[in-house]
C-alpha cells in the first residue's frame, strides 16, 4: 500500500517524543561499557608505539605470571586468515586485513596497532599487565602523506600490494591498491570546446568521527562454544559475523545483543574489540570486558579517509560546462579499502554533463584503516569539485546557485558513472536556497558568504521486523537496526499509522541476533527506508489478521470487514449490522480466534532513492586571529517524505556540524616519528555548541515512490556540501582562494600575511 | 534486449577490455548468469562487488528484479554508506 497522501496522515510527519529518550537524557540506557557479567574480566590491548615496525618477537611471560592475569593473547591466538574479500559490512571487507587490524601479526602498520591483550581480575591489574608484555621490534621507514606515499621509492606497507586495475598487472608492488576510472563522453573533445579552464588542486585530512562513546564490549565464551557479544556496534549482525569468520565459530554459536549506541556516523560498522574480547574469554573461560580509552579510538580505530582531489572544468562563458576531469588520491590507513570508489561516483553527480573523466587512487599509508564515515567518499572529492565550482562562477561573475542551476541534474539526466537519474530533486533545493531570505541577506565587513550541493546514493538491502499485538491491544515492534537517529520512534509512528492507533500503543525494541531474522547494519541511511519497509508490511499484515479476527467474532467473511482509524467496520450494509471492533476489543479476544497476532516480514529493499542537498553558509573571518566564526548556515535537502521531522532536522543539522568541524579545524598531527600528536579532543579540535548558530533547516519533499510513506536517506548528504560551503565564504570573506583543509586560524593568518606582509613595528 | 554498460572498469580484465553488452535476459539472474557464461568470473564479481542499476534505480542483490528489452542497465560498483 502507499501512504503518500500527506494530508491524510495522523502520525507520521509529526514530532512525538522518542521512545528512548528518557532513559538516555537521566542516564539509565544501557551502552557498551555499561554491561557486565558474572565473574567478568577485565581487558586491556598493548598497542604498538611505532608507525611501522616489524614484530620479531613478543614476550608474555612475565605478564602470564603476574598475580589476576587470566589471559594474555597475541596473533598466534587467532586462525590465520586468507585474503577473502566480501561485502559483508560497510564496503568491501578484505578479512585478512579486519583481522590484522585488529591483532597485527608479523607488522604493526600504524601507531596504535594492537599487539596483544590481557584479561585480568582489575583494570589496574590489566594495564600493569600490558606493560610487562615485552615486544621487540624491527623499526622500519614509514609514510603518512597520501603523495609520499604513491611516490616511488616510499616505504611500503604490504609486499603483496600490486595495484588493481592497472592492465597488465604491475610489476612491482606498491601503496597503491587500487586505480579505479569513469569516463563519460569525449573529454579532449569537451575541453576543446571550453572557453574557460579552471584547474586547481584541494587537500582534505582524515578525521574522526569523534562519537562520543568510545567502543567497548562484554563477552562470554562459554564451555559449550556458546557465545554472547554486548557491544556498542551499527549492527549485531555485522558484529556476530565477523566475530565468527575472524574466529571460525559457527554463527549459530554467537549472540550479539546490540547495547546502546553514543554515536557511530559509519565508524562502528566494523570491529576493533569484540574478537578480541572472545579470544581472551575462550582463553580463561570467564567473561571480558574491553573498553577502549580516547587516546585508544583515536590512535587506533578507523578515521574518515582523505586526500587530494585534483579538479579541472571546462565551461563555456554563458556558465555551461562543457567538460570536467578529477583525479583523487584517497587515503586507505593501513589497509586498503578507501572510499574512493563512492568519492569519484558522486563528485559531479550534481551536474548534467557530457564530458566526464575520473580517476581514483586508494592508497595505503601508516594510519590506522580508514572507516566509514557519513556519505564515505563524497565530502572529499566535493570538496574539490563544489569549490572549483565556485572559483569558475567567480571567474564567469555568475551567481554560483544560478551555474548550479544552469547545470543540474534532473530527471532524466544520465550520471558520470552510469545510471539514469530518476525522482530526484536537486533543482527543488537550488530553487528554495536561491528563495531563502539568507540567501538575500547582505553581509558586513570582513564577512562572506559561500554555497555548495552535495549527493549520495542511499541504500536499501536486508531487512527484518515483527510486529507483535499484545493482550489489552498495545503494540510491540521489533527491529534488527540499533537506533542511532531515532529510528525507534519512525519504526513506532510507520507502525502506528498502519494500525491506526495512538503512537503511544507502540513500544518499539531493538532486537539481538537470536530474536530477529537477519537485518542489514545501521548505515547507508538505510534504515527509515528499508527497515520502515518491513515494519510497514508487517503492520499490514497483522490488519489483515485483524480483519480476519474479527470476521471470525462476526461469524462473516473476512473480505465483508474493512479496517478504519484503529477499528474493523462491516464493509456495508450487506456485511450485516455490528458495532466496531478496536483493536484492543480484538486483541483480548485473539486466544479464541485463532492465537497471537503477529507478523514477521524480512525483505531486501531496493530503489533507495538519491539525496541532494544545497547549503548555504555565512562567515565572518577576525584578520587579526585568523578565526572563523559561522554567522549563519542554512541547510536545504530533499528528504523525500520526512516520517520524524524533528529527527531529519537533527541527522541535517549533525551532518552540517561534522563538516564544519572537517572544514576549520580537525586533522591528525603526527610526529617525525609517526606517532599521534593529538588523540583527545582537547587537541583535536571538534565543533560545539558554542561554536555554532542555529543550523537552519529546510526540507524539500519530493517523496521517493519506491517508500510507503516517500522516505528517503537523510543521514549521509548532509555532511557532503559543507566543506565547501565553508571553504567558498571564506574566500568571500578574505578575497583570497585556500585549498587546504582545515582552514584554521594558523592557516587563515598565513593566507592573510600573503595578501598584506606584516610589517615590523619600526616601521 | 537489455543494454548492459559496466562502469568503474574494475571487472575490464575478465572481459577483454569491453564495457558494453546487450544481453538476452528478463531477470537480473538470468544477465549475471550470461555475463558469467561469456565472461568466466564476472557473475562472482558482480556478486560480491557490484550494483545493478535498472532505468535509473539502485538495487544490490536483487536476482528477482525484472528487465524490461528496453531496460537501462548499468554494473556500479557496490554502494555502503556511513
Amino acid at each position: 500500500m502507499s501512504y503518500l497522501d500527506k494530508a491524510a496522515l495522523k502520525v507520521v510527519g509529526t514530532r512525538p517524543i522518542r521512545p528512548d529518550g528518557v532513559d538516555k537524557v537521566i542516564g539509565r540506557a544501557s551502552f557498551g561499557a555499561d554491561m557486565t557479567m558474572p565473574g567478568m574480566l577485565w581487558g586491556k590491548v598493548k598497542r604498538s608505539p611505532h608507525a611501522h615496525a616489524r614484530i620479531t618477537k613478543i614476550d608474555t611471560s612475565k605478564a602470564e605470571k603476574l598475580n589476576g592475569v587470566l589471559a594474555v593473547v597475541t596473533a598466534a591466538d587467532f586462525p590465520n586468515i586468507p585474503n577473502e574479500e566480501a561485502f559483508v559490512g560497510e564496503g568491501p571487507m578484505n578479512f585478512r586485513d579486519l583481522s590484522r587490524n585488529c591483532m597485527a601479526r608479523d607488522k604493526a602498520l600504524y601507531d596504535g596497532h594492537a599487539v596483544a591483550a590481557v584479561a585480568a581480575t582489575s583494570s589496574a591489574i590489566a594495564e600493569e599487565a600490558v606493560d610487562l608484555i615485552e615486544v621487540e621490534y624491527e623499526v622500519l621507514p614509514h609514510v603518512i602523506d597520501v603523495e609520499e606515499a604513491m611516490a616511488d621509492g616510499a616505504p611500503l606497507l604490504h609486499d603483496d600490494m600490486f595495484t588493481q586495475g592497472i592492465e597488465p598487472k604491475p610489476e612491482k608492488p606498491s601503496n597503491v591498491a587500487k586505480r579505479i576510472t569513469f569516463t563519460k563522453g569525449d573529454i579532449a573533445k569537451g575541453f576543446a570546446e571550453a572557453e574557460l579552464v579552471i584547474e586547481r588542486k584541494y587537500s582534505t585530512q582524515p578525521v574522526h568521527q569523534a562519537y562520543i562513546e568510545p567502543h567497548a564490549c562484554v563477552v562470554s565464551y562459554g564451555s559449550d562454544g556458546q557465545c554472547t557479544v554486548f557491544s556498542s556496534s551499527q549492527g549485531q549482525f555485522m558484529v556476530r559475523a565477523y566475530c565468527a569468520k575472524l574466529l571460525g565459530i559457527d554463527m549459530a554459536n554467537i549472540r550479539a545483543i546490540p547495547a546502546e549506541i553514543g554515536g557511530g556516523f559509519g565508524g562502528k560498522t566494523l570491529v576493533y574489540l569484540e574478537p578480541v574480547a572472545l579470544a581472551l574469554s575462550k582463553k580463561c573461560g570467564r567473561p571480558v570486558k574491553l573498553v577502549m580509552s580516547r587516546e585508544e579510538v583515536f590512535r587506533g580505530t578507523g578515521p574518515a579517509a582523505g586526500g587530494v582531489i585534483e579538479v579541472k572544468i571546462g565551461a563555456k562563458k554563458s556558465g555551461r560546462i562543457v567538460a570536467a576531469e578529477l583525479v583523487l588520491k584517497y587515503q586507505a590507513g593501513a589497509f586498503a579499502g578507501s572510499p574512493v570508489g563512492p568519492g569519484c561516483m558522486c563528485a559531479f553527480a550534481m551536474y548534467d554533463l557530457d564530458n566526464v573523466h575520473i580517476t581514483g587512487y586508494d592508497v595505503v599509508s601508516n594510519r590506522p584503516k580508514v572507516a566509514a564515515y557519513r556519505a564515505p567518499g563524497a565530502p572529499n572529492s566535493s570538496y574539490g569539485v563544489e569549490s572549483c565550482v565556485d572559483e569558475l562562477a567567480r571567474e564567469l561573475g555568475i551567481d554560483p546557485l544560478a551555474l548550479r542551476e544552469m547545470n543540474a541534474a534532473r530527471d532524466g539526466t544520465k550520471t558520470p558513472y552510469g545510471p539514469t537519474l530518476v525522482n530526484v530533486g536537486y533543482i527543488p533545493t537550488l530553487e528554495a536556497a536561491k528563495n531563502h531570505e539568507h540567501y538575500k541577506t547582505k553581509l558586513g565587513p570582513n564577512q562572506g558568504r559561500g554555497v555548495a550541493s552535495g549527493f549520495w546514493f542511499n541504500i536499501g538491502g536486508e531487512s527484518s521486523a515483527s510486529v507483535h499485538v499484545n493482550e489489552d491491544g498495545t503494540v510491540a515492534v521489533v527491529e534488527g537496526n540499533p537506533d542511532i537517529g531515532g529510528s525507534r520512534a519512525s519504526m513506532a509512528m510507520m507502525a502506528a499509522e498502519v494500525l491506526g492507533i495512538p503512537y503511544e500503543k507502540v513500544r518499539p525494541v531493538v532486537g539481538d541476533t537470536a530474536s530477529i531474522g537477519f537485518t542489514f547494519l545501521t548505515g547507508g541511511s538505510r534504515v527509515t527506508f528499508a527497515t520502515g519497509m518491513a515494519v510497514t508490511q508487517a503492520a499490514e499484515k497483522v490488519v489483515e489478521q485483524l480483519k480476519s479476527r474479527a470476521a471470525a467474532i462476526w461469524d462473516i467473511s473476512p473480505e465483508a470487514v474493512e479496517w478504519k482509524d484503529g477499528k474493523a467496520f462491516p464493509a456495508g450494509s450487506n456485511a450485516g449490522s455490528f458495532e466496531p471492533l478496536s483493536l484492543a476489543d480484538i486483541a483480548v479476544k485473539s486466544g479464541r480466534t485463532g492465537g497471537p497476532i503477529t507478523a514477521e516480514v524480512s525483505i531486501n529493499a531496493q530503489g533507495a532513492g538519491p539525496g541532494f542537498a544545497t547549503h548555504i553558509c555565512d562567515v565572518e573571518v577576525d584578520r587579526e586571529t585568523g578565526h572563523v566564526k559561522i554567522l549563519r548556515y542554512t541547510a536545504v535537502q530533499d528528504v523525500g517524505r520526512a516520517i520524524h521531522p524533528s529527527y531529519v532536522e537533527g541527522q541535517m543539522q549533525g551532518g552540517v556540524t561534522q563538516g564544519i568541524g572537517w572544514a576549520l579545524n580537525e586533522e591528525y598531527i603526527y610526529d617525525k616519528n609517526g606517532r599521534l600528536d593529538n588523540p583527545g579532543f582537547l587537541d583535536y579540535r571538534v565543533p560545539v555548541a558554542s561554536d555554532l548558530p542555529m543550523i537552519e533547516t529546510v526540507m524539500v519533499e519530493v517523496p521517493n515512490p519506491r517508500h510507503p510513506f516517500g522516505a528517503r536517506g537523510v543521514g549521509e548528504v548532509p555532511i557532503v556540501p559543507p566543506m565547501a560551503a565553508v571553504a567558498n565564504a571564506i574566500a568571500d570573506a578574505i578575497g583570497t582562494r585556500m585549498r587546504d583543509l582545515p582552514m584554521s586560524p594558523p592557516k587563515i593568518r598565513a593566507a592573510l600575511d600573503e595578501q598584506e606582509p606584516p610589517r615590523l613595528a619600526a616601521e | 534486449m537489455p543494454h548492459v554498460t559496466m562502469t568503474g572498469i574494475a571487472a575490464r580484465r575478465l572481459t577483454g577490455g569491453l564495457t558494453e553488452f546487450d544481453v538476452e535476459a528478463d531477470t537480473v539472474r538470468r544477465l549475471i548468469t550470461e555475463l558469467d557464461r561469456r565472461y568466466p568470473g564476472l557473475g562472482q564479481q558482480i556478486d560480491e562487488s557490484m550494483a545493478i542499476a535498472i532505468d535509473g534505480e539502485i538495487f544490490q542483490d536483487a536476482y528477482l528484479e525484472k528487465l524490461r528489452p528496453e531496460s537501462e542497465v548499468v554494473l556500479i560498483p557496490k554502494i555502503g554508506g556511513g
